[in-house]
C-alpha cells in the first residue's frame, strides 16, 4: 500500500470537488474491496476523500411509489429493510447471498456497484491484465478462466463483474443517481452503468471524474414471485459461477439477469419476453452470443439449468 | 525407557484422566483471543522491526539485477536483504531439500528474493513493492504434469511393492477394473500464515516462530546462519494450524533470520496469504493408473497401481500408493510410485500425505469394483480385509477392526436403507445419495522426551517441545501426567514448544499424540522413581492415587515428597524395532455420508457424514473428536471445492488467496458423527494410543465422489468433483 492523504468531505458536492481537485484521488466508504486492493497496489490512489459522514444513509419512499437508497446505506440494512423484503424481494435475496455478515455490516449500496473484478490475474501484479495494467495483455483468456465471462468479453478482458447486488438491481431497472463537482446531478439507467471491457477494460463504468453516487433509485414494485439463484462450489461466501436474478408473474411472463457470467449484469429485454416458453428460449436469445472459454463453457447450460430450477420453482 | 515389549496392562488401564472428555486446557486462552501466536508477540523482544518479504515474479530463470535505490530511500527503511547478497541457503532438512533465500538462480515462483526491513509494516510493504528486479526467464520448464512420461506410466521407477505376478493375475481375473484418476494440488491453507520473530544475541539467536517440529526446526536454523544448534532457540506454544505446512522451517524464518541479524534489530516477518501458496509447499497433483482383477466372488486377486506427482526436488510429491500396499488382501501387487521433476513450488507433506490422495483414487476404485461385481461395497470392503501385511503375509496387523469399522457404520448410519439405484432417490429438486470408503493411515511413533517437575505444592509441571497446533496436545500431556501420578489435571501445568525443553516427537504424521504422552510418560516414570528412592521402597510397591503416594498402609501427600524444594525428572521413550518387525501397526476407519446434488444445476451439498475410528486408546474423546471432524471438513474440501489451479503456461498456482481457493465455510459441513471403537494397541506405545488426526481425512473424499455417483450416475473421477463435471450428464430440464 502506498502512503496517500485523506480527507473527510463535508457534502457530496465538496466530495466530488475534493476528488476532482487532486489527481488519483478515489472515494472511500465501507473500504471493503478498496482497502484489499491498495493492500496489493492494485488501487494505488494518493488521496482518499472519505464520504461516511455524508448521511446519504437513509431508504425513502419515492414520489413514484418506489424507494430512493441513500448510497451509503449499508448492504445489511438494505437487506434487512421491511419494504424492500416485500416488495423487492429479490434484492434481499441477492445482497445475503453475497459476502459475509461482516462485510455486508461495511459494505455501501454505491460502493458494491463499483466492486471490480475477482480474475484472479487481476489480482497478481507480476502477470499481464489488460484492466489493472492497460496494454499488457490478458492473461485469463488462455489461463485459468473457469469463474470468468463466457459472455460479453472481448480479445482484451473476459473478467466478470463479481457483485450480486446488482444484478438484483438490474433486473429491478434501478436508477443511479449522482452529483459532479458542479453540483450537477444526473440519473444514470442500471443498464448503461457498468461498460463492457471492448479495448478499454479499465473503464468499468460511466461515472465521469469527480462524480459521485449519491442514490440508487427503484421504480414502484413490479409484483411477481423474486428469486435469487446463486450457483458456487461452496454454499456461501463465495462469488458466483451463474446466479440468476429473476421476477416470475402468475401468467408465466418476467424478467431476468444473470451474474457471474458477464463483465456486467446481463439482462435483455427481448430475451426475457421469452420466459413464458422456458429457460431454454430465454438463453437460446440471452446468450446467443457467449463466447466461453474451454474452462468456463459450463456456464452456458449452467444458467439455463439454473433459471429452470427458478421457473420450477415458481411453479411448483 | 525402552518400549521394547508390547504393553501390559498398567497404569492407564484405570483410566481415571486418561481417556476422559476433558476440555482442552488452552481453550480459554484461543478463544479469549489472549495465545500468542508468533507474529504477536510483541512483548517477547524490544525493539522489533517488521520485514516484508518479496516473492519471485517467474518461474524460472535467475535474476540479473536488484535495483534496491528506491525503497532504501523509502521512509522508514531500516535495511534490505536480497538473494544477491547470499548464498544459497538451502536443503536443510532431509525431508525437505528445497531453497529458502539465496544466489540468482530461480527455482520456482514466489521464491523468496528479497525481505525490506522498516520501522512499520506499512512502510515495509510499500518499499518492498520498490524494489526493481530484472529477470532472465528460462522457457525450458514444465508444469504440467499430463504432459509427464511418468503421466502415461512411462517411468523407471522402481515399484514399491511387486508381489506376485500381477500382469497374469490381472489378465486372467473375472471381473477388472482399468481406470485413471488424478488428484489436484491441494494448500494447506491453515489460519495462521507462516510468521517468524528472530533477534540475535551475538552469535546466538533466538525465533519466535510457528513450527511443528522444534527441533528439526532448530537444526535446521543452525544450518541455514552456519551456527551451532546450541546457539539456537525457538519457541513455538500456540500455532494457528499447520497440517504439515509448517514441519519445516520456510522462507518466513530465514528471512527474518538474516534480516535481523543485518540491521541488528530484532525483526519479524510473515508471509503474506498470496505467497503461502507458491512460495512453501502444497500436496502434490497425482495422476493415478488404478487396475483391480478380482474373482467372481468378489475376493481381490491383483492390484495395480501406478502413481504420478509433480516433485521440484528429489523428496517430493505426494506417494499415493502409501495406504495401497497393505490396505487390502490381493495376492498379486504391483504398486509404482513415480515422482515427475517439474518447477513448480516443491511439493511435500500436507495432513496424512500420500494417504490421502491415495484412498481419494483407490476408494473411488472400490466402489466401481463393487459395483461391477453386484456387491454391496461395505461387503465388498469386508470381503477383502486382510489380518496381515498383504506383501509380507508373516507379518500381521497388531490390531486391525476395520471391518467392524465398516459394520458399526453402516449399522448407525442406516447403509441398509440406503439409495441403491444410481439416480433413483430425489427429495425435491435434490437427488439424493450415499456413499461409503475405508479408511487406512499407520500409527508410527517417534522418540519424545518430556521434563516433569514435582513442585512443592504438590502439583506437577510439565515441559517439552512437544507442539499444539490446535489438536490437544496440552491436554491430552497433562492427562498422561495426572494419571500417572495420582493427580487431578487440575494439578498438572505444561510448557510447550520451546526448544529449551526436553526433545519431543513434534507434530507431524499423526505421531505427536501417541509419541508425545509416553514421553510424559516416561518422564513421570522416572520422577515416581526418584520418589520411591526418597521414601526408600521399590517404584514397584508405590501407588499414586489421590495427590499421594500409598504404600501399604502409609500414604504420603506429594507435597510432602520433596520437603520444600522441588524434584525433577526427565527421561524419553524410545521405540524399539519390534513395533516395526513384528507387526503393522496402523489405523483404521469407515466413512459414510448422505449427499444431495440439485437435479437442475449440478450443485453438490453434503448431508450428513459418518466416521467410524479404529486407533487404539482414544486418549480423550473431546479432542479426539474434534480432530477427525476436522479432518471430515478437510475431507469436504478436498472432495467439492479445493484445487490450486496451475497456470501452465507462467508456472504457478493462479488461485493463490483464500477468495480463490475455497475451503469449507460453515454452512457446507452438516451433521458429523464420530464413532471410536473401543480398542487398545499394546503394540504401539505404553498407552495403547494410536493417532487419529490424520486417520479422519482418509477416504472421506471418495465417500463422497461415490455418494455423488449413487445420487446422480455420474462418475467422476478427476477431483474435486464440481458441478462442471457432471452438468452435461444430468438428466434433462
Amino acid at each position: 500500500m502506498r502512503a496517500f492523504s485523506y480527507e473527510r468531505a463535508s457534502s457530496p458536492q465538496a466530495a466530488a470537488q475534493a476528488a476532482m481537485a487532486r489527481d488519483n484521488a478515489k472515494f472511500i466508504a465501507g473500504g471493503t474491496n478498496l482497502l484489499d486492493l491498495m493492500k496489493l497496489e492494485i488501487e494505488t490512489p494518493t488521496h482518499l476523500v472519505d464520504v461516511n459522514g455524508l448521511g446519504l444513509d437513509t431508504i425513502e419512499e419515492t414520489d413514484a411509489g418506489g424507494l430512493r437508497i441513500g448510497a451509503l446505506v449499508s448492504n445489511t440494512a438494505l437487506a434487512a429493510d421491511e419494504r424492500v423484503r416485500r416488495d423487492y424481494g429479490v434484492l434481499t435475496r441477492a445482497i445475503v447471498a453475497g459476502a459475509s455478515g461482516q462485510l455486508r455490516n461495511k459494505a455501501t449500496t454505491g460502493g458494491n456497484l463499483l466492486q471490480r473484478t475477482r480474475c484472479p490475474y487481476f489480482y497478481d501484479t507480476n502477470m499481464p491484465c489488460n484492466k489493472r495494467a492497460p496494454g499488457t495483455g490478458c492473461s485469463a483468456i488462455e489461463g485459468f478462466s473457469r469463474s470468468l465471462a463466457a459472455i460479453g468479453g472481448s480479445d482484451f478482458c473476459i473478467a466478470t463483474y463479481p457483485g450480486d447486488m446488482a444484478v438484483a438491481m438490474r433486473v429491478l431497472d434501478a436508477e443511479i443517481e449522482t452529483v459532479d463537482p458542479d453540483g450537477e446531478t444526473r440519473t444514470i439507467p442500471i443498464a448503461d452503468f457498468h461498460k463492457l471491457p471492448g479495448e478499454t477494460p479499465e473503464v468499468e463504468n460511466e461515472l465521469r471524474p469527480g462524480e459521485l453516487i449519491t442514490a440508487v433509485t427503484l421504480p414502484a414494485s413490479v409484483g411477481g414471485r423474486h428469486f435469487y439463484h446463486k450457483v458456487r462450489d461452496r454454499s456461501s461466501y463465495a462469488f458466483a459461477l451463474v446466479s440468476v436474478a429473476a421476477i416470475v408473474n402468475e401468467d408465466g411472463t418476467g424478467r431476468v439477469a444473470l451474474g457471474g457470467i458477464a463483465p456486467k449484469p446481463w439482462r435483455d429485454e427481448t430475451a426475457e419476453a421469452e420466459m413464458p416458453n422456458g429457460a431454454s428460449a430465454v438463453m437460446r436469445r440471452l446468450l446467443a452470443d457467449a463466447k466461453p472459454t474451454e474452462e468456463n463453457q459450463f456456464k452456458v447450460p449452467l444458467a439455463e439449468r439454473t433459471l429452470a430450477a427458478v421457473l420450477s420453482e415458481a411453479k411448483g | 525407557m525402552e518400549f521394547n515389549n508390547p504393553a501390559e496392562n498398567n497404569v492407564f488401564d484405570r483410566a481415571k484422566v486418561i481417556g476422559q472428555p476433558l476440555r482442552r486446557i488452552d481453550g480459554p486462552l484461543k478463544v479469549s483471543g489472549t495465545a500468542p501466536y508468533a507474529y504477536e508477540r510483541h512483548d517477547a523482544v524490544p525493539g522489533q522491526a517488521y520485514g516484508y518479504p518479496v516473492g519471485s515474479a517467474i518461474a524460472k530463470g535467475r535474476i540479473t539485477n536488484i535495483d534496491t535505490s528506491a525503497a532504501e530511500a523509502a521512509p522508514g527503511v531500516l535495511g534490505i536483504v536480497t538473494t544477491l547478497e547470499h548464498d544459497p541457503i538451502e536443503n536443510l532438512w532431509d525431508y525437505d531439500p528445497v531453497r529458502h533465500f539465496g544466489g540468482d538462480e530461480i527455482l520456482h515462483y514466489h521464491q523468496a528474493v528479497a525481505v525490506v526491513v522498516a520501522e512499520t509494516f506499512e512502510q515495509a510493504r510499500a518499499a518492498a513493492n520498490l524494489l526493481d528486479i530484472t529477470y532472465e526467464r528460462d522457457e525450458s520448464a514444465n508444469f504440467d504434469l499430463s504432459k509427464t512420461p511418468q503421466a502415461s506410466g512411462d517411468s523407471d521407477a522402481d515399484p514399491v511393492q511387486n508381489v506376485g505376478d500381477f500382469e497374469s493375475a490381472f489378465a486372467s481375473a473375472a471381473v477388472k477394473l482399468d481406470q485413471t484418476y488424478t488428484t489436484p494440488a491441494e494448500s494447506h491453507s491453515m489460519m495462521e500464515p507462516h510468521a517468524t520473530i528472530a533477534a540475535w544475541d551475538g552469535d546466538k539467536v533466538t525465533l519466535w516462530t510457528s513450527n511443528q517440529m522444534i527441533e528439526w526446526g532448530r537444526q535446521s536454523i543452525a544450518k541455514a546462519f552456519d551456527i551451532a544448534p546450541d546457539n539456537v532457540r525457538l519457541d513455538s506454544p500456540y500455532l494457528g494450524g499447520g497440517f504439515g505446512a509448517k514441519l519445516f522451517v520456510r522462507s518466513d524464518a530465514v528471512m527474518a533470520g538474516l534480516a535481523a541479524r543485518k540491521v541488528g534489530r530484532p525483526v519479524k516477518v510473515t508471509l503474506p496469504r498470496p505467497m503461502v501458496f507458491n512460495n512453501t509447499t502444497h500436496r502434490g497433483e497425482t495422476i493415478q493408473h488404478i487396475r483391480i482383477g478380482a474373482d467372481e466372488n468378489g475376493k481381490i486377486t491383483a492390484i495395480g497401481h501406478h502413481n504420478a506427482t509433480n516433485a521440484l526436488t528429489a523428496v517430493g510429491g505426494e506417494n499415493a500408493t502409501l495406504p495401497i500396499v497393505a490396505f487390502y488382501a490381493g495376492a498379486n501387487r504391483h504398486i509404482v510410485n513415480a515422482p515427475a521433476k517439474m518447477h513448480l513450488p516443491n511439493s511435500n507433506a500436507m495432513r496424512a500425505p500420500g494417504e490421502t490422495a491415495g484412498l481419494m483414487a483407490f476408494e473411488i476404485a472400490m466402489d466401481e469394483m463393487a459395483e461391477k461385481l453386484g456387491m454391496d461395497p461395505v461387503e465388498f470392503r469386508i470381503a477383502n480385509d486382510t489380518q496381515v501385511d498383504p506383501g509380507n503375509p508373516d507379518v500381521p496387523f497388531s490390531d486391525r477392526h476395520f471391518v467392524e469399522c465398516l459394520e458399526r457404520g453402516a449399522e448407525t448410519f442406516g447403509w441398509s436403507n440406503r439409495n441403491t439405484a444410481p439416480g433413483a432417490t430425489r427429495d425435491g429438486a435434490w437427488m439424493i445419495g450415499h456413499g461409503v470408503a475405508g479408511a487406512y493411515r499407520p500409527a508410527p511413533v517417534q522418540k519424545s522426551g518430556a521434563r516433569v517437575v514435582l513442585e512443592p505444592d504438590g502439583t506437577l509441571r510439565v515441559e517439552s517441545d512437544m507442539t499444539d497446533i490446535g489438536t490437544g496436545s496440552y491436554t491430552v500431556m497433562a492427562q498422561t501426567a495426572a494419571e500417572v501420578m495420582g493427580l487431578t489435571i487440575d494439578d498438572v501445568s505444561i510448557d510447550l514448544g520451546d526448544s529449551n525443553y526436553p526433545v519431543s516427537a513434534g507434530s507431524g504424521g499423526q505421531w505427536g499424540a501417541a509419541s508425545a504422552t509416553a514421553g510424559v510418560y516416561a518422564a513421570c516414570v522416572a520422577l515416581r522413581e526418584q520418589i520411591a528412592e526418597r521414601l526408600a521402597v521399590a517404584e514397584g510397591d508405590l501407588t499414586f492415587e489421590d495427590g499421594a503416594v500409598r504404600h501399604g498402609d502409609t500414604s504420603t501427600p506429594l507435597s510432602q515428597i520433596g520437603k520444600g524444594e522441588e524434584i525433577a525428572a526427565e527421561d524419553s521413550i524410545e521405540f524399539g524395532d519390534f513395533r516395526s518387525k513384528e507387526a503393522l501397526v496402523s489405523t483404521f476407519g469407515a466413512h459414510f455420508v448422505e449427499v444431495a446434488v440439485h437435479a437442475h444445476t449440478g450443485e453438490i451439498r453434503i448431508r450428513r457424514m459418518l466416521a467410524v475410528c479404529d486407533s487404539g486408546r482414544i486418549l480423550n474423546p473431546l479432542t479426539a473428536r474434534s480432530q477427525v471432524i476436522g479432518a471430515m471438513t478437510m475431507g469436504v474440501g478436498g472432495a467439492i471445492m479445493e484445487e490450486m489451479a496451475v497456470d501452465h503456461r507462467h508456472g504457478f498456482f493462479v488461485n493463490h488467496d483464500l477468495a480463490g481457493y475455497e475451503v469449507p465455510v460453515h454452512l457446507d459441513i452438516p451433521s458429523q458423527e464420530v464413532i471410536f471403537l473401543e480398542t487398545t494397541d499394546p503394540y504401539s506405545t505404553p498407552l495403547k494410543a494410536k493417532g487419529v488426526g490424520e486417520l479422519g481425512l482418509c477416504g472421506v473424499a471418495a465417500a463422497i465422489a461415490n455418494g455423488v455417483y449413487n445420487a446422480t450416475g455420474v462418475r467422476v473421477r478427476d477431483y474435486p468433483v464440481t458441478l462442471d463435471k457432471i452438468i452435461g450428464q444430468l438428466p434433462a430440464v
